[in-house]
């Protein structure tokens, strides 16, 4: 591709671009987080999980030629580690943070172990849609081709604002979260809803991690994560658990992430890791502004370890 | 448990002088060695069968992996080289877990540290060398100990979560160390591998007598004994506990937990800018990206195994850093993956958390409850 010569336009364009691309996999772990958040359990194993669905992905999509079938084990792997979250934390004194951070350590053992194999082949990508095919300007076209991951996460989010505001599962969850006791005097049982909320966060976030290893970066390596995993749980805490604010909070962490590589497009090399560093950064600022120690965080699920 | 003492129990407890007394101490003390040593037991159990359900004979790998780890002078050396930094990461995680922090940056002050610890040693070149090398061990503890003690003192003035802050601030010491060793701090010498300028031979730590296992053992083991000492024995510790058990009560009794996070955190933070300072000094010879090693991961599993004891962290960082030192040995013989070390270590994990339910579930421990069947 041919690139047409648009100066320094091409930073903001080079991030505007790399905020779509590198925000999706941000945009579902944030929201299974957020599901699994809302239910009063924390799992910090996401990372893990994200790490295990890049590889599960890959090695189905290499194996069956099709990029579907690999985004299906992505979501069935991640939904089994969920599950395994939800059981293992309703035994008492089982720290959910502590097993978060085993399963993080798990979930990468278990990827790099299966995932050797899968190391050299090439698997086939998820398809994109390419919204810019109206302009001349390759940079435009190439910002604007979207994945339809995208696409799915975009409405996911709206789905689940709407859904935990007007439906039944939505109020169960949000009740579990809220006060256990209540559950139980509504006749729910919070173990139940948190091993299935915590289920469908790990699916999420499996398909995040798929999304990794079949579109971008698209290739299977052991350096596949950067922490999008654990910066998930930090920005669901700056989104104060809604998922319409878990989109756009992903969305800016991906233009931070894209910070460094447009610059270096246009030729500024000069600390080039710093701007690496430029989303880890800005969740740190975020979460010193928005925290503070005199009062509870606003949204936050009642029965969450992290806000007590 | 007044009411379980009513005076017949009390009449057979003093007939019994002779040995009931050790029992009931013994059988305190066994709970905590037990349930550990029984989740380990069943972790390896477990890891078996994944062994047989990929293929592979359980016994050679835990042959191998014996081999590997403790089987000669020469393994046992090599384990012992491993472990050595993972009892100062393991304290990272152990000490501010006393006060209930789970902080799990670790391997952001040893990189930081050790960072530190190679411009010292470069500035100071030829500058008497234990002064040199008393001051990288300065400089190394102080970065680790800024970096965590910030964690800290972000956790108790902001309320900002310590696990997420001390991670999130990992991968920007990582950053700030890629940075700093790419550009300012950078040999124009090493081409293929961006690392500072080497330390002189005279500022290298060298070998324990008689061993190949450097200084960095003996350091890693007398930071562990004094952290026991720390914790155990003095107003500071006595006070650090009684923060970890409920922040309320030790705020009503005046205590200064702002400080006492913080101090903790900073010390934490410390050991690990010692370790990283360890791995220049002692192994590299220079600060590059081989410091962001793992130590400070696997050093949360050390501390959790050890149940945030110190002096419980000295054999479990050996027994894991025997494991680590094995991996290569379990490649080569028997065709797997590096990653099985990984995985045994990841069920280890898992294993070791889930028997935190265990504990005060058994009458046998607990001779409180024994009267009543005498």
């Amino acid at each position: 591709m041919e690139t047409t010569d648009i100066g320094l336009w091409g930073v903001p364009l080079a991030m505007l671009g790399g905020a779509i691309r590198v925000s999706t996999p941000f945009i579902f772990v944030s929201l299974g987080e957020a599901i699994t958040e809302r239910s009063g359990r924390i799992n910090l194993g996401l990372e893990g999980t994200l790490v295990f669905g890049a590889m599960s992905a890959y090695a189905v999509a290499v194996m069956t030629g099709s990029p579907w079938p690999g985004l299906l084990a992505a979501a069935v792997a991640g939904l089994c580690f969920g599950l395994f979250h939800g059981w293992i934390c309703k035994f008492p004194k089982v720290n959910d943070i502590a097993i978060g951070i085993a399963l993080m350590l798990f979930g990468t053992g278990l990827a790099f172990f299966f995932g050797k194999p899968f190391i050299q082949p090439s698997a086939p990508d998820l398809p994109a849609i390419p919204f810019g095919a109206w302009s001349d300007i390759p940079q435009v076209q190439a910002a604007l081709n979207v994945n339809v991951l995208f696409l799915i996460g975009a409405a996911l989010a709206v789905l689940l604002w709407w859904a935990f505001r007007n439906t039944r599962i939505g109020l169960i969850v949000r009740v579990v979260g809220d006060s256990a006791d209540a559950a139980r005097a509504m006749g729910l049982n919070p173990n139940t809803v948190r091993l299935l909320a915590t289920g469908v966060g790990g699916a999420l976030a499996g398909i995040g991690g798929a999304y990794l290893s079949l579109y971008y970066p698209g290739s299977w390596t052991e350096r596949i994560s950067s922490g999008q995993g654990l910066m998930a749980v930090a920005l669901v805490i700056f989104a104060r658990w809604n998922p319409l604010g878990c989109f756009a909070a992903a969305l800016l962490f991906g233009g931070a992430g894209a910070l460094g590589p447009a610059l270096q497009s246009v030729g500024v090399t000069q600390g080039y890791y710093l701007f690496y560093a430029a989303p880890y950064i800005l969740t740190l600022i975020i979460m010193i502004a928005t925290s503070s120690p005199s009062r509870a965080l606003a949204g936050a699920p009642g029965e969450l370890s992290i806000t007590k | 448990m007044a009411d379980t003492v009513s005076s017949p129990d009390v009449r057979a407890i003093l007939d019994a002088r002779g040995y009931r007394p050790v029992l009931e101490w013994i059988a305190r003390r066994a709970e905590a060695l037990v349930i550990p040593l029984a989740a380990l037991v069943v972790g390896m159990v477990l890891f078996s069968l994944f062994i047989l359900a990929v293929g592979k004979s359980p016994a050679q790998l835990y042959e191998t992996m014996w081999r590997g780890g403790f089987g000669s002078w020469f393994s046992i050396q090599n384990s012992l080289s491993r472990g050595a930094p993972l009892l100062l990461a393991a304290l990272c995680v152990a000490l501010p877990a006393r006060l209930g922090l789970v902080v799990i940056g670790g391997e952001g002050a040893i990189v930081l540290g050790g960072v530190a610890a190679a411009a010292t040693g470069v500035a100071l070149n030829g500058a008497p060398s234990f002064l040199v090398i008393l001051l990288m061990g300065v400089g190394g503890a102080a970065a680790g100990g800024i970096w965590i003690g910030a964690v800290g003192a972000l956790r108790h003035y902001r309320a900002v979560n310590e696990t997420i802050s001390s991670l999130l601030m990992a991968y920007i010491a990582i950053a700030v160390m890629n940075h700093l060793v790419e550009g300012p701090l950078r040999d124009p010498a090493s081409l293929n591998k961006p690392s500072t300028q080497p330390l002189a031979d005279i500022y290298r730590v060298g070998n324990i007598p008689g061993m190949e296992v450097h200084w960095g053992l003996v350091v890693g083991v007398v930071a562990c004994v004094l952290s026991w000492l720390l914790i155990e024995k003095t107003r500071w510790g006595f006070a650090a506990r009684i923060a970890g058990g409920n922040v309320r009560a030790a705020q009503v009794q005046g205590l200064a937990v702002g400080p006492l996070i913080v101090g903790f955190s900073a010390l934490a933070g410390g050991f690990a800018g010692l370790a990283g300072t360890l791995e220049v000094a002692a192994v590299q010879g220079s600060a590059n990206g081989s410091l962001a090693a793992g130590y400070g991961y696997t050093g949360i599993l050390v501390a959790f195994l050890a149940r945030h004891n110190p002096l419980a962290i000295i054999p479990v960082a050996i027994l894991l850093g025997g494991i680590d030192a094995s991996g290569g040995l379990i490649q080569r013989r028997m065709d797997l993956p590096d990653a099985t070390v990984l995985v045994l270590q990841g069920m280890l994990f898992i294993v070791i958390l889930f028997s935190e339910t265990f504990y005060g579930r058994f009458k046998l421990f607990n001779p409180d409850l024994w009267q009543r069947n005498t």
